[in-house]
């Protein structure tokens, strides 16, 4: 019962995402405030839909109810509750439901903190929004529906892909799709603007929140699913260049490059056309990237026929929603003026600079992940594209961008000075220049790639704070420094810290890729191998009984280079219901490096295959995706881009001098 | 989410149905030379193990993958340079084993893109702020300047 409500809940918001897409953006049109109004309780409405048909498919899943296919399919009565509630996104029907989800709250989100909004937009805003939501649930009734029934209701149900059977599952998914999905917001905005006619900077201004708080969901869940990937593959990679990773990486790309533009146009009324080209474009990639994974394109070019339906019906959607935007576009940008002058080094060029090298950083994974498909649909040779491509190209792309991070919130508006800029620079370039040089010391100068990396990372990570200290005018003596640090706007902590924790990200990964050490041995109990400092000492294995696996776990004493000593237990994993072996690592957290354990089969002579990874420094990766992601907050914290609060007119005038 | 699940999946299963879930390199694998050795690693991260969904051999557990390590380093062991291993493998297997791919007229545009976008970026970014620049209203004549600074102090 609870179960056929959850589908009816569906087909009313289907419904009611039909009036949604119609009527507002016709009251806007004729400029009837009743029909645009309707659209604020109608998007309310449908979140609380659609959330309600979430509810239901959740509640058949912890209770359990096989007879639906869907929880049949994906889920076990013996599965921990945590998996019973993470197995509800755990699968193609059930992770659409949650997208809706998303995109119906985001919805509602405007319709309840854009009050301030012109009424116009805010009606052609969630017309767009319907439009999309029209589409997906479409997309989910016809051909991916959660609540189909099984008339004949097994007593088991086939369980969670083990893989999946994670903590990481409750947190990856969810902050992805609220990223993904949140981007489906600025395309709404981007649209409705164009169809108003009004793109300015007060647009700018609106758009801004939204992008961020996208940008700062997206950052963290692709920062979750590296971390996760890392623990639970048990070969210790954080990043393949693998097609779906790229899937998830080419909007974030993009919306980062939009994050910048926005500024210059909200500051300067410039890069107006190409700033709505990047909304698009942003949350093309998001609906490319579901097209990539959920049409089975990428598996190989051939199972596209296994679920034609699904396949066909997502490039429809892309099609139209890409096709459309695009179109419309053309018909706008024409008419848009192009606002503020600036010279080529100035804050607006160095923003400019930014939105050139990220944009070719994402076109450039959008060729790596689509060629071989493209080149295959065409008839032409099978080839892969895989890491080294990546490394080969992206890696150089980033080299001028990441330099030029410490200059940009340096630069004046319009017209600025190099060697200004340059002149307060000077201590983070000495710093980098002794991190560089402390390095080839330390290795002999045999490791010149690195240093080179880790001086890059210095340089960003005390760059960063370049302006704050500027600004402050910390270290230039007077008790009211910490008053003047705490006075300066939000934002420009913000921009501070997004920039550090980049840096950070970026000294992790040459780091660990430098540094990293590898130890692979057959083992006997008693037996012990010897990893950077570490020795590992094989002291048994023993059977234990989980809830839904039995596993192997290899008991491990490591003895430390001060001495201390401590244990690690790797296993290897059945889970019964699919017979699926998982390979669950052990890992131990000794600074900001990981000592990774990670265990073959036990042979018939009791020994087992041993891989030993010392990950030098390799938590600074996710580390500094967290910082990037509280430097968005703090920057989201402030006043002027609190969501849907853009009110500044009062305070304005001083914030303006500050930054100035 | 799914996006990466699904090729761990894949890669998962796909290893699994191989029935032979053993780590990637084994000690019986390895070469007595480092230096040898070290040159095998480098070439297995570049060749992809053609049953699994996204690896490389250096990565996958699959049977194939392992057969292709040992061809790997039979070759470097008779005397191979890098260039000629990987020649015998694409031989052999098809470029679809490279991960990088070769460069020649079936991937100029995927290698010449980054390139060329960034040049056409480049060049647009370029064109556009010098034509207005140009199209800016010129600076003010010294009477102009006299005359508004005029205007402004009786205004005070």
């Amino acid at each position: 019962m609870i179960v056929e409500l959850g589908h009816y809940f569906l087909v009313l918001a289907l419904a009611l995402a039909i009036v949604q897409s119609v009527l507002p953006v016709v009251g806007a049109r004729i400029g009837h405030a009743g029909y645009m109004r309707s659209a604020d309780w109608t998007s309310v409405m449908s979140a609380l839909l659609v959330a309600g048909s979430f509810a239901a498919l959740t509640y058949a899943y912890v209770n359990s109810d096989f007879s639906v296919a869907n929880v049949w399919q994906n889920s076990h009565s013996r599965q921990p509750l945590l998996y019973k509630y993470t197995s509800v996104w755990g699968n193609h029907e059930g992770s659409l439901l949650l997208w809706i989800l998303i995109l119906a709250l985001f919805a509602a989100l405007v319709a309840v903190f854009g009050r301030n909004l012109p009424a116009d937009l805010r009606a052609n805003v969630l017309g767009v929004q319907a439009w999309i939501m029209v589409a997906f649930l479409l997309f989910a009734l016809f051909t991916s529906n959660p609540f189909e029934r099984l008339d004949e209701p097994p007593l088991e149900g086939r369980d969670l892909n083990p893989i999946l059977q994670d903590i990481g599952l409750a947190i990856h998914p969810p902050l992805l799709y609220v990223g993904y999905v949140g981007f489906s917001i600025t395309f709404a905005f981007a649209a409705a603007a164009m169809i108003c006619g009004r793109i300015d900077a007060a647009w700018a201004r609106w758009v801004r929140p939204w992008t961020l708080l996208a940008w700062v969901f997206l950052t963290a869940g692709i920062s979750m699913g590296s971390y996760w990937a890392y623990y639970e593959l048990g070969w210790g990679g954080w990043w393949f260049w693998d097609p779906v990773e790229n899937a998830s990486f080419m909007p974030w790309l993009a919306g980062t490059a939009l994050l910048h533009s926005a500024l210059v146009m909200e500051k300067r009324e410039a890069l107006r056309i190409w700033t709505v080209l990047l909304a698009i474009l942003t949350f093309s990639m998001s609906l490319l990237g579901t097209f990539l994974v959920r049409s089975g394109v990428l598996t190989s070019v051939h199972a596209f026929a296994t679920d034609p339906s699904r396949g066909v019906f997502i490039l429809a959607i892309l099609t139209v929603f890409i096709g459309g935007s695009l179109a419309l576009f053309a018909a706008r940008a024409g008419t848009l003026r192009q606002g503020g002058l600036f010279a080529p080094i100035s804050r607006e060029g160095a923003l400019v600079f930014n939105n050139l090298f990220l944009t070719t950083a994402m076109a450039t994974v959008l060729i790596g992940t689509l060629y071989p498909l493209i080149l295959e649909a065409f008839g032409g040779a099978k080839i892969s594209v895989g890491p080294p491509f990546f490394n080969l190209t992206f890696g150089p792309l980033m080299v001028p961008l990441l330099l030029a991070v410490p200059f940009g919130p340096l630069l004046s508006w319009k017209r600025a000075d190099l060697l200004a800029a340059l002149s307060r620079l000077y201590f983070a370039l000495g710093a980098a220049f002794v991190a560089v040089l402390t390095v080839l010391g330390l290795t002999a100068g045999g490791e010149v790639a690195a240093a080179l990396g880790i001086g890059l990372a210095v340089w960003l990570m005390i760059g960063a704070f370049a302006e704050v200290i500027t600004r402050s005018r910390a270290f230039s003596g007077g008790g009211s420094t910490l008053r003047r640090l705490a006075g300066l706007p939000g934002s420009m902590w913000g921009t501070a810290l997004a920039h550090f924790g980049l840096g950070v990200t970026l000294l992790g990964i040459v780091a660990v890729s430098a540094f990293e050490r590898e130890a692979i041995d057959n083992l006997t109990p008693g037996g012990s191998m010897t990893i950077a400092d570490y020795q590992i000492e094989l002291v048994r294995v023993g059977p234990v009984r989980g809830p839904n696996y039995v596993e192997d776990v290899v008991h491990f004493q490591v003895t430390g280079p001060s001495g201390n000593r401590f244990a690690m237990a790797p296993s290897k994993r059945v889970y019964t219901a699919r017979t699926m072996t998982t390979t669950e690592a052990a890992i131990r957290t000794i600074g900001f490096s990981q000592l990774y354990l990670s265990v073959g089969d036990i042979n018939a002579d009791g020994s087992l295959v041993v891989r030993a990874w010392w990950k030098y420094q390799v938590i600074l990766i996710w580390l500094g995706t967290l910082v990037m992601v509280a430097g968005g907050c703090v920057s989201l914290a402030d006043r002027r881009l609190r969501v849907g609060a853009p009110r500044p007119a009062r305070t304005r005038g001083k914030r303006e001098l500050a930054n100035a | 989410m799914r996006e990466r699940l699904t090729a761990v999946i894949l890669a998962l299963v796909l290893a699994i149905a191989s029935a032979m879930p053993a780590l990637a390199v084994n000690p019986d694998e390895i070469l007595d030379d480092p230096a040898l050795e070290q040159r095998a690693r480098d070439l297995s991260a570049g060749l992809r193990c053609m049953v699994c969904q996204n690896q490389s051999i250096d990565d996958s557990d699959a049977p194939l993958a392992r057969d292709l390590r040992l061809l790997v380093r039979e070759r470097l062991k008779a005397g191979d340079t890098d260039e000629q291993v990987l020649g015998y493998i694409v031989s052999r297997y098809g470029e679809f084993v490279l991960l990088r791919p070769y460069f020649g007229l079936h991937t100029a545009v995927l290698w010449a893109m980054p390139v060329v976008v960034l040049a056409i970026g480049a060049i647009l970014a370029w064109v556009m702020m010098r034509r207005r620049a140009a199209a800016a209203p010129a600076a003010l004549t010294p009477e102009e300047e006299a005359r508004i600074t005029k205007i402004l102090d009786e205004g005070e």
